[in-house]
């Protein structure tokens, strides 16, 4: 049974035009010690799915449908007091902006002991004691010192790594990072993304990497989701995904990289931008800016507009799509040279 | 810290002595000292001679240095109506408004936390819509208006018969809408001798139900501006990261409020509140009119009416003093509260 199964999950905003749905139908499993990552542009959903886990969305948000189990219990439904049991000492989180992270009038010591205090019976002095102990193990030079000061007096990186100190804490099972290097500097990032891979492996910790650094995703992921306008479009093994995309908008995001482009032309883009959750166009949400959504009349296909894509598996992967069903279904021995002009480059990846 | 207390003592004697000036012109076109101080019968040469001698003909600048110079030693002259030094008049009545402020200080800090906290953790529940609505009132409504009302209510007592008085449930419905009064509302009523000009009100019951109703009077316009503060510093604390993550933390919520996030709503509430406490001073001089309360407010207003100017100045000043050095407090209060705060003479 896999660690943390999250299924059909909808989760809404009441606002007063309405409700705006930013998560819909939302699946997936993450397995003991396995290491998933969500990606996505802004908007898409990624940071809402992070928070949902813990059930710490924030009115006017809720859950609308769905489950989360972890370790086989529900905790859509769980009492405030047992969820209170579980985060931070089962499923930890870290932050994506490590300055506004920290409590700015609470020393580091204070802000870690009282985290232990909260889920053990256990004495001051042992508290602080293990606290050092995992700032050892995020390699902060002079930790003795660092408990007795406040957050501004350490610089971002450092605060990251406390952050990651205090997620690792209890030795939780899963550790949820909601973009946690894209506040920092390019130098400090790859350092806290090794960090964190590193003490994941080591402890044997399950990872929710939420990002939207393709880069990141397949060096630390076993396997990936996509997120637009508030589905999962494609799921499966990362480097199936990087390697060789089914769905358009993963493949406009791949060849968006920098990496793809040619040498003195334009970078590549997909045209338009991701609409708004409260105004999600029917059907298909990507269609209007997918370029093969156009027949060869050059009008958009009727169910790319009108007909919300279920999953096909294709290879390892899920993907919603209807363009990429009617390729799995004709059993299209070509099928993998539809995607015509990017697959030689993303080898080079 | 040295630097710091240095910079700040150089900023309150910058602040004191354009106050100083202020006071000082206003000392010089406010009516006619000599008119007030001798009879109608005194002829014109000896009033000319009077002038002279109270140097009230010296140029601006060399009437301003004489001032300054005994003002630097608390002496602002004799008050025309009492006849003895302004000082001692101003240091014999301070006592009194230094209690009244302090036990609306006391109500204000007593209620207006745990009300703008309860009222910023449940921002939708019938009671804090009500705390929100009766503040609004209490802003509104002027602080002399609250007093004659208190006034009428506890002190005289309001007798309200709508219900018929010769039946038992009908007197019984009268009384509930009627007061009986009787809560004191003139003076300061008995006073304990403390030491030199210092009489309290805080050493007996009795002296204490004379504090009652000026100081809930003087809170009620304080006391709404520190809820509606408070509840607002901390409905943008709560949607803070720092107070997520202690969620995400599996922290107790009464932790969550309590230690995360009222700490750092006080914060500005110290700044803003340290001023406001000080801005009291000021206020009293309507409730202590209305009440009679013997203090300096009550003192201003007499001396304005008798023209008694270096009574007046010397109230400016002291009032100003009292200004500065709450200011000063505050700011040190603020520097050690807040850790990301450091001590320093140098520009921020």
């Amino acid at each position: 049974m896999a660690l943390l199964e999250v299924s059909n999950l909808d989760v809404r905003f009441a606002l007063r035009q309405g409700d705006v749905k930013a998560l819909r139908d939302v699946s997936f499993t993450l397995d003991r010690g396995e290491r998933l990552g969500i990606v996505g542009e802004s908007g898409a959903g990624k940071s809402v799915a992070a928070f949902t886990i813990l059930n710490l969305i924030a009115k006017p948000g809720y859950i609308a449908d769905g489950s989360i189990r972890f370790d086989g219990r529900e905790l859509t439904t769980m009492k405030p007091r047992q969820l209170q049991q579980i985060r931070g000492n089962k499923v930890s989180m870290i932050f994506q902006d490590p300055m506004m992270t920290l409590n700015p009038v609470l020393t580091i010591g204070e802000q870690m002991i009282e985290c232990l205090k909260a889920h053990r019976r256990i004495r001051r002095r042992d508290a602080r004691e293990i606290a050092l102990n995992k700032l050892h193990q995020v390699y902060i030079p002079s930790p003795e010192r660092r408990l007795d000061q406040y957050p501004h007096e350490l610089s971002g990186g450092m605060r990251q790594r406390i952050i990651i100190a205090i997620a690792l804490l209890l030795d939780p099972d899963v550790i949820v990072a909601d973009e946690p290097t894209t506040a920092l500097d390019v130098t400090i990032q790859a350092e806290i993304m090794e960090l964190l891979l590193e003490l994941c492996e080591k402890h044997n910790v399950a990872l929710i990497l939420i990002t939207h650094d393709l880069g990141v995703v397949s060096q630390v992921t076993q396997r990936m989701l996509v997120m637009y306008a508030g589905r999962v479009i494609e799921q499966g093994p990362t480097r199936e995904i990087i390697n060789d995309a089914e769905h358009p908008y993963t493949q406009g995001l791949i060849n968006a990289l920098p990496q793809m482009a040619t040498p003195g032309q334009r970078l590549n883009q997909i045209p338009g931008s991701m609409p708004s959750l409260a105004n999600t166009p029917p059907g298909c949400a990507f269609h209007p800016r997918c370029s093969f959504s156009v027949d060869a009349n050059g009008e958009r296909r009727r169910d790319c507009r009108e007909v919300i894509p279920t999953f096909v598996r294709s290879g390892n992967c899920d993907v919603a799509c209807h363009m990429v069903r009617e390729l799995v279904e004709r059993h299209s021995p070509e099928h993998d040279a539809s995607d015509n002009g990017p697959s030689e480059k993303r080898e080079a990846l | 810290m040295i630097a710091f207390l240095i910079k700040r003592l150089f900023h309150a004697f910058l602040v004191m002595f354009i106050i100083s000036v202020i006071s000082f012109a206003i000392q010089d076109n406010l009516g006619d000292p000599i008119q007030q101080m001798v009879g109608q019968s005194v002829p014109d040469s000896e009033r000319a001679e009077l002038r002279e001698e109270l140097g009230l003909n010296d140029p601006f600048m060399v009437q301003y240095l004489r001032f300054a110079k005994n003002a630097m030693h608390f002496d602002f002259g004799y008050s025309y109506f009492y006849g003895e030094p302004t000082i001692e008049v101003v240091l014999r009545h301070l006592p009194a408004t230094l209690e009244l402020v302090f036990a609306t200080t006391v109500l204000i800090m007593l209620f207006s936390v745990p009300i703008g906290v309860y009222s910023a953790i449940k921002p939708r529940s019938p009671l804090s819509r009500l705390f929100m609505g009766v503040s609004i009132v209490g802003i509104s409504i002027p602080v002399f208006l609250t007093a004659i009302v208190l006034i009428q209510i506890f002190a005289i007592g309001v007798q309200f018969t709508p219900f018929p008085v010769d039946t038992g449930w009908g007197s019984w419905l009268n009384g509930l809408l009627s007061t009986d009064g009787g809560m004191p509302a003139y003076g300061r009523g008995d006073v304990v001798h403390v030491v030199g000009t210092w009489s309290t009100n805080f050493a007996s019951l009795e002296g204490l139900s004379y504090l009652v109703l000026p100081s809930i009077s003087l809170a009620s316009i304080m006391l709404p501006l520190f809820i509606r503060l408070i509840r607002a510093e901390m409905l943008e604390v709560l949607q803070s990261d720092y107070v997520k993550f202690a969620k995400a933390k599996g922290i107790s919520m009464r932790r969550i409020y309590f230690v995360h996030a009222l700490k750092n709503t006080m914060l500005p509430v110290i700044t803003v509140g340290g001023v406001q406490i000080g801005t009291l001073v000021a206020y009293t001089i309507l409730t202590e009119t209305v009440f009679q309360w013997p203090g300096v407010g009550l003192m201003f207003l007499d001396a304005i009416e008798r023209s008694d100017i270096p009574l007046i100045v010397t109230y400016l000043m002291i009032v100003g003093l009292i200004f500065v050095i709450t200011n000063t407090l505050v700011d040190l209060i603020y520097g050690l509260v807040n850790p990301t705060v450091k001590l320093t003479g140098k520009p921020a």
